[in-house]
């Protein structure tokens, strides 16, 4: 039986160490004449001093608590869990790439900078939009840098009192929190059951205060807004914008691009539609892409190209200023460039072809053990929930936790809000078919157990390296760090 | 067409479509109004084999400058420090990297006891009581701790020292101008804050009070002599530090911080051109529910076992939304995890050697340079393992001419600090030689 796992500290033993280190090779001065009157540090942090070989086994053995992409199927919908290639690990940490500064000579940054500029062009082409910028380091910062441009936008117009953002109730969470950070109000507008938006509370709520609206196309529920065009206008005619969450691109690559739907801001969840890893919560990026009138809002630097010579141009008077230290995650940058070149138009289109007749393949051939709630053709992910599994006592947390048996990471559950006890699935394109089909058995299975055996299901996961934890009491009384 | 990230054969397609019960794959797009659909190809380059690709990228890569050949001395927020083998061996395994959110908490211990124990580092060598499991980079870090501090304190006016990284406050005006809070900076003596430049702006409307530590000349801001005068008005004190430089300063939580925050790229995470970075918060008991960003915490399962789960998460945009006390989402976990790989290869004494070394080495460059005919040291206050000095030409020049010798000169002030025209802030670390900084500054005195 496996043991508990120690802590670090728990592994610390006086003298040890994991590395040996270059002394100092120059002339050494006495510390208080170095810094004379400086208040120190009077004892060394207490940090872990282990060998390197017990180093190594500890964090190896935690990996091995930990299920990662590679290790197995993680259908999590609206997270776009595609295989995250080697090639792009191998090139990112290129010295030329990993140990540059980034306040070098832009002389001696071309490379960079042409990696930027390039990638800059594809994603504003992919998504039919003017121009791009890669400093936001995650879909939410995306959200964050996309509200601000907005703001700017309204407020050069002498407009700067429009300050509602509508939302649809299917809205991530990231929607209407980003718009409070950013000084905004606002307003949720209740859609179909089936996840569109009610065109006429749209229209009920847009007004001279409209800043934007805030949309998913797939929607969060992986159904596609065929509206789109009266939603832009309604929008626009109020002297609103449009702003497009990139989490579901995965559905229209090379098929649709928000640009021509009519959105005017939009951003990419490269570690969800571009293949970067998820790195178990971060780092990702969030780049965006803008239409022409907001060009000259977008954080500072911009990358520019003359003459086949890279540079960054830090002369823009509207900008917003900064959303990052310096350029966002270039390493994040590096690996969405190498996944867009290996791909190609072909292939980022066959991509999301498969990508939503893999989802459409699962709902079928679930849709009989579980209750479907949406009949018509999905998009790229799928939902159902446990409703048929509800008069044994079987929720959907419960299926989600005996799926952890099966050996699969269980699908996004309880999002979106709108749909009750929901499970949505997003298998994505990089799942073959006996991939699917393994947890498509395993779930078909779990249905039958809820039946004859509801009690295996309700307190699963029997196989993991711990049972369910006890939320409640870690939020009451929370211990958030080690005690020396 | 078959390629390695797209399995589905025609055969596989044929399968499925019967199943769905469609003709085609174009069936499945049927909500899809045509008069926007694209119509056409992207227009994107042809798509490459690996053998192309890797070609590709490496000519990329060989049109820049970079530390193997190219010898450091500049810093400015982002530092070339030695990162010992292991850390990258850890964090390519896949189980880490490839890895979702941990959500599932029963198939995710491994990587929530990681960031645990990262979250118990940070407050190790920060001295607060409670730490976040990371946010984007240093900059956005000390705008979340802006936000904090507004919402704690119910006041709209912050106050942010000079000797903050410029690129910092930037980021804090682009963040405060839409929350409708109006941002001051406070001036500098002598390379640091002084306690009367800080009265001056200081009042009881001020929310928080920003500096560095050490700030971004290199010098070492009087934390607790500061922390007086912002408590006195009743504001936060925000400190944003430097974690290489804890190993030997005095922890802000033990001057008077309340909310500590930082860029972790020293600790083991590559420059890689300025990102990804590595974020990190700490703060008080009283504090910590108002902390955005996750936080793992210690409990047990049913069978009494220790364990970890993200916790406190009725304060994050998944559970409060429009309420949250912020936006984020996605992180730089995996910085977080490499971060805390560093610190505990390094260890207790490892660590403070690492520092030691910085700290000597760089007062070493500034004797030999300073004693240069023609260079001057600008500031007397103390330094960490930056420091500012005259150049007898300007910035740009000389640093023109010591790239010819592969070294990577330091910073010019002078377009951020106009007071400070002609002045290179200089940056050594560990992981400059002696032969290297000999040579630098062999290079230095051919130029004067």
């Amino acid at each position: 039986m496996k043991k508990a796992q120690e802590l670090v500290f728990e592994l610390s033993r006086a003298g040890r160490r994991a590395v040996d280190l270059a002394s100092c090779d120059v002339p050494e001065k006495k510390l208080s004449d170095l810094l004379p009157g400086i208040s120190l540090r009077k004892e060394k942090a207490p940090l872990p001093e282990l060998s390197q070989l017990d180093l190594i086994r500890h964090y190896t053995n935690l990996s091995e608590r930990n299920f990662g992409l590679d290790s197995g199927f993680y259908p999590l919908g609206s997270c776009t869990m595609k295989y995250n290639p080697k090639i792009n690990e191998v090139v990112a940490r290129l010295p030329g790439f990993a140990a540059t500064h980034p306040l070098q000579d832009e002389s001696l940054s071309q490379g960079c900078l042409e990696l930027m500029y390039k990638t800059e062009e594809y994603l504003a082409e992919i998504s039919g939009m003017d121009a791009a910028s890669l400093q936001p380091a995650a879909g939410a910062h995306g959200e964050l840098t996309g509200l601000k441009l907005i703001k700017a936008y309204h407020r050069n117009r002498n407009d700067g009192k429009r300050n509602k953002v509508i939302v649809p109730d299917s809205a991530h969470g990231t929607n209407p929190a980003t718009a409070t950070v950013c000084g905004m109000d606002i307003i949720e507008i209740k859609s179909h059951a089936d996840g569109s938006i009610d065109l006429e509370a749209l229209k009920s709520v847009v007004g001279d205060d409209t800043a934007a609206l805030m949309l998913t196309n797939p929607s969060t529920l992986g159904l596609f807004e065929s509206n789109i065009k009266e939603i832009a206008k309604i929008v626009h005619d109020a002297g609103g914008l449009l702003y497009y969450d990139g989490a579901n691109a995965n559905a229209i690559l090379g098929i649709v691009r928000p640009g021509d739907m009519g959105f005017d801001v939009i951003h990419f969840n490269v570690h969800k539609t571009f293949s970067t890893p998820h790195g178990g919560g971060g780092p990702g990026a969030g780049p965006i892409g803008v239409k022409k009138e907001l060009i000259p809002f977008l954080p500072t630097p911009v990358v520019k190209c003359v003459d086949g010579k890279y540079s960054f141009d830090y002369d823009r008077p509207l900008s917003i200023g900064r959303v990052h230290a310096f350029y966002g995650n270039f390493g994040i940058v590096i690996r969405t460039y190498a996944y867009i070149r290996a791909m190609g138009a072909d292939g980022l289109r066959q991509a999301s072809e498969d990508a939503v007749l893999s989802a459409n393949y699962c709902l079928s051939r679930l849709k009989d053990t579980f209750d479907a709630p949406f009949s018509r053709y999905c998009m790229h992910e799928c939902i159902v929930t446990s409703k048929k599994q509800k008069e044994f006592g079987v929720k959907t947390l419960d299926i989600a936790k005996r799926l952890l048996d099966y050996g699969y990471h269980p699908p996004t559950i309880y999002f979106p809000l709108i749909v009750e006890e929901a499970m949505m699935i997003e298998p994505t394109e990089t799942e073959s078919k006996e991939t699917i089909d393994g947890f498509i058995e395993a779930m078909l299975s779990i249905a039958k157990e809820a039946k004859e055996d509801a009690f295996l299901v309700t307190t699963a996961p029997h196989t993991t390296v711990v049972t369910r934890l006890d939320e409640a009491t870690a939020a009451r009384k929370p211990v958030v760090r080690w005690q020396p | 067409m078959n390629r390695s990230y797209l399995p589905h054969t025609p055969e596989d397609r044929v399968a499925m479509l019967k199943v769905v019960g469609a003709n085609c794959v174009d069936d499945l797009f049927v909500d899809i109004p045509k008069d926007i659909r694209l119509g056409r190809k992207l227009d994107l380059p042809e798509k490459m084999d690996e053998v192309a690709l890797l070609k590709e990228l490496k000519f990329l890569a060989s049109k820049n400058a970079s530390f193997e050949d190219y010898s450091c001395f500049l810093g400015a927020g982002c530092y070339d420090h030695f990162i010992p083998v292991v850390v990258d061996h850890i964090i390519s395994r896949s189980e880490f990297y490839t890895a979702y959110t941990q959500y599932q908490a029963e198939v995710a211990q491994g990587y929530l006891q990681a960031l645990w124990e990262y979250q118990s580092m940070v407050c190790l060598l920060t001295g607060m009581a409670v730490s976040n499991a990371s946010l984007y980079d240093g900059g956005t870090a000390a705008a979340e701790a802006m936000m904090m501090s507004v919402s704690q304190t119910k006041r709209n006016k912050v106050v942010v020292a000079k000797t903050v990284n410029p690129a910092y406050r930037t980021i804090l005006n682009t963040y405060a101008i839409d929350l409708d809070v109006s941002v001051s900076e406070a001036g500098y003596q002598d390379g640091v804050t002084t306690v009367s430049d800080l009265s001056k702006v200081v009042n009881v409307e001020t929310a928080a009070v920003i500096v560095q530590y050490p700030n971004f000349f290199g010098s070492i801001e009087d934390i607790q002599a500061l922390a007086n005068v912002v408590h006195e008005q009743g504001a936060l004190f925000i400190v944003i530090v430097d974690p290489i430089a804890l190993a030997l300063l005095e922890a802000p939580g033990n001057l008077g911080a309340d909310i500590v925050v930082g860029e972790g790229q020293s600790l083991g995470i590559s420059t890689s051109f300025g990102g990804p970075g590595l974020g990190f918060m700490a703060t008080t008991e009283k504090l910590m529910r108002k902390m955005p960003g996750r936080i793992v915490g210690q409990t047990v399962d049913t069978e009494g076992k220790r364990g970890f789960v993200l916790t406190l998460q009725a304060r994050e945009q998944h559970i409060r939304r429009e309420k949250a006390n912020s936006n984020i989402c996605s992180n730089q976990a995996l910085c977080a995890l490499a971060a805390s790989v560093y610190l505990s290869t390094l260890g207790k004494d490892g660590f403070q050697d690492v520092a030691s070394s910085c700290l000597q080495k760089a007062h070493y460059v500034y004797d030999k340079i300073t004693s240069l005919k023609g260079f001057s040291g600008v500031f007397k206050s103390p330094f960490f393992k930056e420091f500012v000095v005259k150049m007898p030409k300007n910035v740009e020049t000389i640093n023109k001419k010591l790239l010819e010798d592969k070294i990577i000169g330091g910073f010019d002030l002078g377009n951020d600090y106009p007071e400070l025209k002609d002045c290179m802030l200089i940056c050594v670390t560990e992981n400059r030689s002696k032969k290297e900084i000999d040579n630098f500054v062999d290079r230095l005195e051919a130029l004067s």
